[in-house]
């Protein structure tokens, strides 16, 4: 019954044709470029001129904010955002299916929304409620209540600047990531709960574990990329929130702001190129860990 | 086996023993919708409320001041604010339009069609699915160039459609309908076509719904794709406009008004699209019985 395997169907081409072909064009080709782009000397003007593994050793002896600041920044965001981010989505969905349609959907619209408020937007809403004079919602509260006895300045200390840019990526983390997740666990048969506790499963923990996590693979899979994803592409939020790059000490400096300080600040493109490359080998091992979590175990 | 009502997921009417669910939902949803409130209010409040010490969190005496200098507000070259507004709206509806196309129809080939290296296709995918986007911003600028994409209307549009994520959601989804429903199908003589239109569509809905609204927000709040590759004000979209307001402007007294009007928005068609295709996706995942 089994169709033939080795016949080249045109209309399975006609199908992934489209996208492919732009897939090839805008993603494909251009990381080429960048791994081609990270062994060069590229300011934007001369031809690129090969210069072997220099931005590689550079990056890893040399670069002093690298190693002292965006690195422990980046891991340090990373570890708190996406593990937290994803668990705060999967539990939120999770609690959101043991409640009846109406108010569920309303909850989950609620809790929903900051993730639409990516960007532009949201610099404007945050910078106002920790803006650094007393005007500013966060300190005038703070300072009614005689927390504190003069303002804080936030937004420019390096020692909240981490934590704020934490809070304000893990407020909308919530996306779509999290409606995969509250879809897969609705979607679960309850016909496979009730054959789980005639087989002896007692509590609503040992349904998430034997259950609830295994039945919906796809979308936990779904979740921890989109996860991982936003995680590391959250690195503008510091540079939006302070109104600098490099943020203030470095406080908030995460790799993809260092990124756009080489190649967009001080056009030092191949160097750029070879973060970029660096970041894309640090994101494929997160990846490789998620996908071995959740690789089809049957 | 007496607790086994109370464990039933996706229940139909309220019960006591939800109440410890609300209890932890119902402060989160607040804590998470403060901020919208907040955009919400701010965008309505006159001069001297936006300026106001102590400041307030709601607005008193609303007005539409600040949307109508929004409106009336040109830029520095004399593109108006509509023209911002008008591109933003024709790129997101083609972007969403063509992503949900290309990508099904993909994901229809790379799920149900046996074909070779499917597999290394499909993993391409994934692993183009972790790449951070804004890295690859200056390759991307010397393809697009030599497209001879520059500065026109394409550009916002073209790569947008390559959206590994899209692809990848609607493969997954795919992947849990019955081989056998298709294979029913070919045995009745329907073309990959007909397959496609008549089968998988409608059974993806709650995916082609979750992914147009990807395709919507990445669109529409996109700044970096009018700042890098358009030169032609009258090109650009609402999205650059607004951050136009907040760095030029951002110390004035009417930029604050209008950037907060902007705020809302930018806001509201993601809340507007999203309340519509959301019902989508409960009420189909919930009742489709998708395997």
């Amino acid at each position: 019954m089994k169709p033939s395997h080795k016949k080249v169907d045109y209309q399975t081409g006609l199908f992934l044709g489209p996208y492919y072909l732009l897939f090839l064009i805008f993603i494909v080709i251009p990381v080429i470029i960048a791994v081609g782009l990270s062994f060069t000397y590229f300011n934007a003007i001369e031809f690129p001129r090969f210069i072997g593994l220099k931005n590689y050793v550079n990056l890893l002896t040399q670069d002093a904010v690298f190693m002292q600041y965006v690195v422990p920044n980046t891991l340090k965001f990373a570890i708190i955002v996406g593990p937290g981010g994803y668990l705060l989505s999967f539990f939120m969905a999770w609690l959101l299916a043991q409640i009846p349609h109406k108010p569920r959907t309303l909850l989950a619209l609620i809790l929903y929304s900051p993730s639409m408020t990516a960007g532009v937007a949201m610099s404007v809403l945050w910078t106002v409620i920790f803006s650094g004079d007393e005007a500013g919602y966060l300190n005038n509260l703070l300072l009614q209540l005689s927390v504190v006895t003069e303002p804080i300045q936030f937004l420019q200390s390096p020692e909240h600047l981490m934590n704020i840019m934490i809070l304000v990526t893990l407020w909308s983390s919530m996306g779509v990531g999290f409606l995969a997740m509250l879809s897969g666990i609705l979607n679960i048969n309850s016909e496979i709960y009730e054959a789980a506790y005639i087989d002896g499963i007692k509590n609503r923990l040992q349904e998430i574990i034997y259950v609830t996590v295994p039945s919906m693979r796809p979308q936990m899979l779904f979740g921890a990329v989109m996860a991982i994803v936003s995680t590391f592409q959250a690195g503008a939020i510091g540079v939006q929130l302070s109104g600098a790059n490099p943020t203030p000490q470095y406080a908030g400096q995460l790799m993809v702001n260092h990124i756009e300080d080489y190649g967009f600040i001080r056009y030092e493109m191949g160097y750029a190129a070879c973060i970029s490359v660096f970041l894309l080998g640090i994101v494929y091992l997160f990846s490789k860990v998620v996908n071995n979590l959740f690789a089809d175990k049957d | 086996m007496s607790s086994f009502q109370g464990t039933k997921i996706n229940p139909k009417k309220f019960h006591r023993s939800q109440l410890k669910f609300y209890a932890i939902l119902i402060p989160m949803a607040i804590f998470m919708g403060l901020p919208i409130v907040y955009i919400a209010n701010h965008a309505f409040k006159p001069l001297n409320e936006l300026f106001a010490y102590p400041p307030r969190f709601f607005v008193e005496r609303p007005t539409l001041l600040n949307f109508q200098n929004l409106f009336a507000s040109v830029n520095v070259g004399g593109t108006p604010m509509s023209r911002y507004l008008f591109n933003s709206l024709v790129v997101s509806a083609t972007v969403v339009f063509l992503t949900v196309i290309i990508s099904t129809m993909a994901g229809y080939a790379l799920s149900k069609k046996p074909f070779k290296f499917k597999q290394v296709m499909f993993e391409v995918n994934t692993l183009a699915l972790m790449f951070v986007p804004i890295a690859v911003t200056i390759p991307r600028y010397l393809v697009i160039q030599n497209l001879q994409l520059l500065n026109t209307f394409w550009v916002h549009i073209l790569p947008a459609l390559a959206l590994p994520v899209g692809l990848f959601l609607v493969k997954q989804f795919i992947d849990q309908l019955p081989n056998e429903l298709v294979e029913a199908a070919v045995m009745d003589g329907a073309s990959d076509w007909q397959i496609y239109k008549k089968i998988i569509l409608p059974l993806i809905k709650p995916a082609i719904a979750t992914i147009s609204i990807l395709a919507f927000q990445s669109t529409w709040n996109n700044v970096e794709i009018s700042d890098v590759y358009i030169n032609n004000e009258d090109l650009k979209t609402f999205a650059f406009y607004m951050t136009t307001l907040t760095s030029t402007t951002g110390n004035t007294i009417a930029g604050t008004g209008m950037s907060a009007a902007a705020s809302l928005l930018m806001f509201i068609p993601n809340l507007v699209i999203f309340i519509f295709m959301q019902k989508q996706v409960m009420d189909t995942m919930a009742h489709s019985g998708i395997k």
